[in-house]
């Protein structure tokens, strides 16, 4: 089985959140990058535990961004991928992305196609669907199960009221949630062996965004909490209903 | 300028984020709004309400497929020469608005909360720590919309319903089982949540959760340690990780607030926090908040939800 593993680079989950003086771009000065979590601890560890389960294929990981990615792509094969793809490409919108994975991976007889869910710094979700379009290929967001068997995935997601069960066809695109995987710590072999496996790094096609995030912004600060004693613990129900008027 | 707005109508009712999609798509363009739908759904007329003027569904499409939905909103976007389409930021809205996209050659906006300001669409990013305009600079849009972000409107005279009898191709993904748990009120689109975490000792002491939960026309939720735990199902965790939410009010009780769940529910209007830890990183980002026991706080509040619900 020949599996492709979408990897993005993000913002560590407890980064401070800021941007530049104009607001355009997110400020990653002082800033850890690590590999968006989705991608990691779900989509690529469940590739790397069904190649295992095989005993043979291969998982290979792609990633569009520039040269100050390469640290974050290591991560991934410190974790087992067998090689690695960087699209030298600095990011514009989830098209743009989708559109240079998709040119990379329409002649190279992919199996399976697992993106994590979301990434944790723009949380479009966007592009596994997108990658799934270009290639012609069933594509199912927010999977938390996931077999394979000859040529069917079993796929198990949460939905409102219950769980969902569905059969997609090889090859597909999967967007990976919480429950397909066990996060796995990589181990110093592993770390010693990324550093001589392939990370190839291929020209980008010039895709052109189609959208763009012209401004950031942080929220308001949020006001004082307003404490009820807790023997008087029913007046909340009274302020909910008449001050903050929501039910 | 037609717009087209995509929405899931299965189950028993229109569920509220079509009726806000529907809403929002009239709102957005200013010209005719085409529904697109798939299934058995009933009531779709009702849709004119919301401002849709037609509505067209294909009764043959029953499964989860995002190819054929695809092909079904482009061949509807082709027929009425639509450049806006709206869908839902739910998880069949997530397998077919970016496909939409990316067939279409358009510019999508994933999860906007509201009406464009200056042509620039709001969305929050960085789990809701922040937010980003985007502008779509190609002649034909997608927007997806996150629930509970307008108000429905009514009043409209009804849609008419049309048939869709094109060929939309074979399914390549389908539902082999529902597991269902149980009915409720969906946790994406509830306006209101109750919600518990390990302060609650286990999974025998959610019975005033549920029951506060009931007074409050509420669905009820919990924190990933509990979903892990197996004393509450997997579809009812909120947080980074499980279900993001942005209801008008979310009660916590017995949550500390980790930063992974206040990612998830941090798009809450109004946060209560209930936590005998005074410290509870929770309560600073609540709006109204109690230090007390959950078990001797918990019936006070359902007597006053009682009380109110007595008097209206």
């Amino acid at each position: 089985m020949k599996i492709l593993v979408l990897i993005s680079q993000v913002p560590d989950t407890t980064a401070r959140i800021a941007f530049t003086a104009d607001n355009t771009q997110y400020d990653g000065n002082g800033v850890t990058f690590i590999v968006n979590p989705y991608d990691e601890w779900y989509a690529l560890v469940r590739a790397l535990e069904l190649k295992e389960a095989a005993g043979t294929g291969s998982v290979i990981t792609i990633t569009v961004g520039p040269a100050d990615t390469e640290a974050t792509i290591r991560k991934g094969l410190a974790i087992g991928a067998d090689e690695a793809v960087r699209v030298d490409a600095r990011p514009e919108d989830a098209y743009q992305v989708a559109a240079e994975v998709a040119a990379y991976a329409k002649d190279k007889g992919f199996d399976l196609v697992l993106a994590g869910k979301e990434t944790i710094d723009h949380n479009g979700g966007q592009v596994g669907a997108m990658v799934a379009e270009l290639l012609d290929l069933p594509y199912v967001p927010l999977a938390s199960k996931l077999e394979v068997s000859g040529g069917t995935a079993t796929v198990e997601r949460d939905v409102p009221g219950g769980v969902e069960v569905l059969e997609v066809a090889l090859p597909c695109v999967l967007g990976a949630a919480k429950g397909m995987a066990e996060q796995r710590i990589p181990n110093m072999r592993g770390i010693m062996a990324a550093r001589t496996k392939p990370l190839h790094v291929v020209p980008a096609t010039g895709q052109a965004a189609l959208a763009a995030t012209v401004r950031f912004e942080l929220p308001p600060a949020k006001g004082a909490v307003k404490l009820i004693p807790a023997e008087e613990a029913g007046k909340l129900i009274e302020l909910l209903h008449t001050e903050a008027k929501v039910i | 300028m037609s717009t087209i707005v995509f929405i899931d109508t299965r189950g028993e009712k229109l569920p509220k984020a079509a009726q806000e999609a529907v809403t929002y798509a009239s709102q957005l363009a200013g010209g005719p709004v085409t529904a697109v739908t798939f299934g058995d759904a009933q009531g779709l007329e009702t849709l004119g309400a919301n401002g849709a003027s037609k509505v067209i569904v294909a009764r043959n499409v029953k499964a989860v497929d995002g190819q054929q939905l695809t092909r079904l909103v482009c061949a509807v976007t082709e027929a009425t020469g639509a450049t806006t389409i709206v869908c839902v930021a739910d998880a069949t809205g997530k397998a077919v608005a970016p496909r939409v996209a990316a067939r279409l050659k358009a510019g999508h906006v994933a999860g906007a909360t509201g009406l464009p300001e200056g042509g620039r669409f709001r969305r929050n990013v960085f789990s809701g720590k922040a937010r980003a305009f985007v502008e779509v600079g190609s002649p034909v849009r997608v927007v997806s919309l996150s629930p509970n972000s307008v108000p429905i409107t009514s009043g409209g005279s009804p849609a008419t319903v049309e048939e869709f009898g094109g060929d939309l191709g074979a399914a390549r993904v389908t539902v082999k089982e529902l597991r269902k748990a149980g009915a409720g009120i969906p946790l994406p689109e509830a306006e209101r949540v109750v919600s518990g975490g390990r302060g609650m000792k286990g999974p025998e002491n959610w019975g005033p959760i549920e029951e506060l939960a009931r007074e409050l026309n509420a669905a009820t939720a919990c924190s990933r340690p509990v979903a892990d735990d197996h004393w509450r199902p997997h579809h009812e965790h909120v947080g980074q990780t499980g279900v993001a939410i942005r209801p008008n009010l979310y009660i916590a009780i017995g949550i500390s607030g980790a930063i992974q769940h206040l990612a998830g529910v941090n798009q809450s209007k109004v946060i209560c926090v209930i936590n005998k830890d005074p410290e509870a990183p929770f309560f600073k980002a609540a709006d109204y908040g109690i230090v007390g026991d959950a078990f001797e706080v918990l019936p006070k509040l359902i007597d006053a939800a009682k009380k109110l619900n007595a008097e209206r």
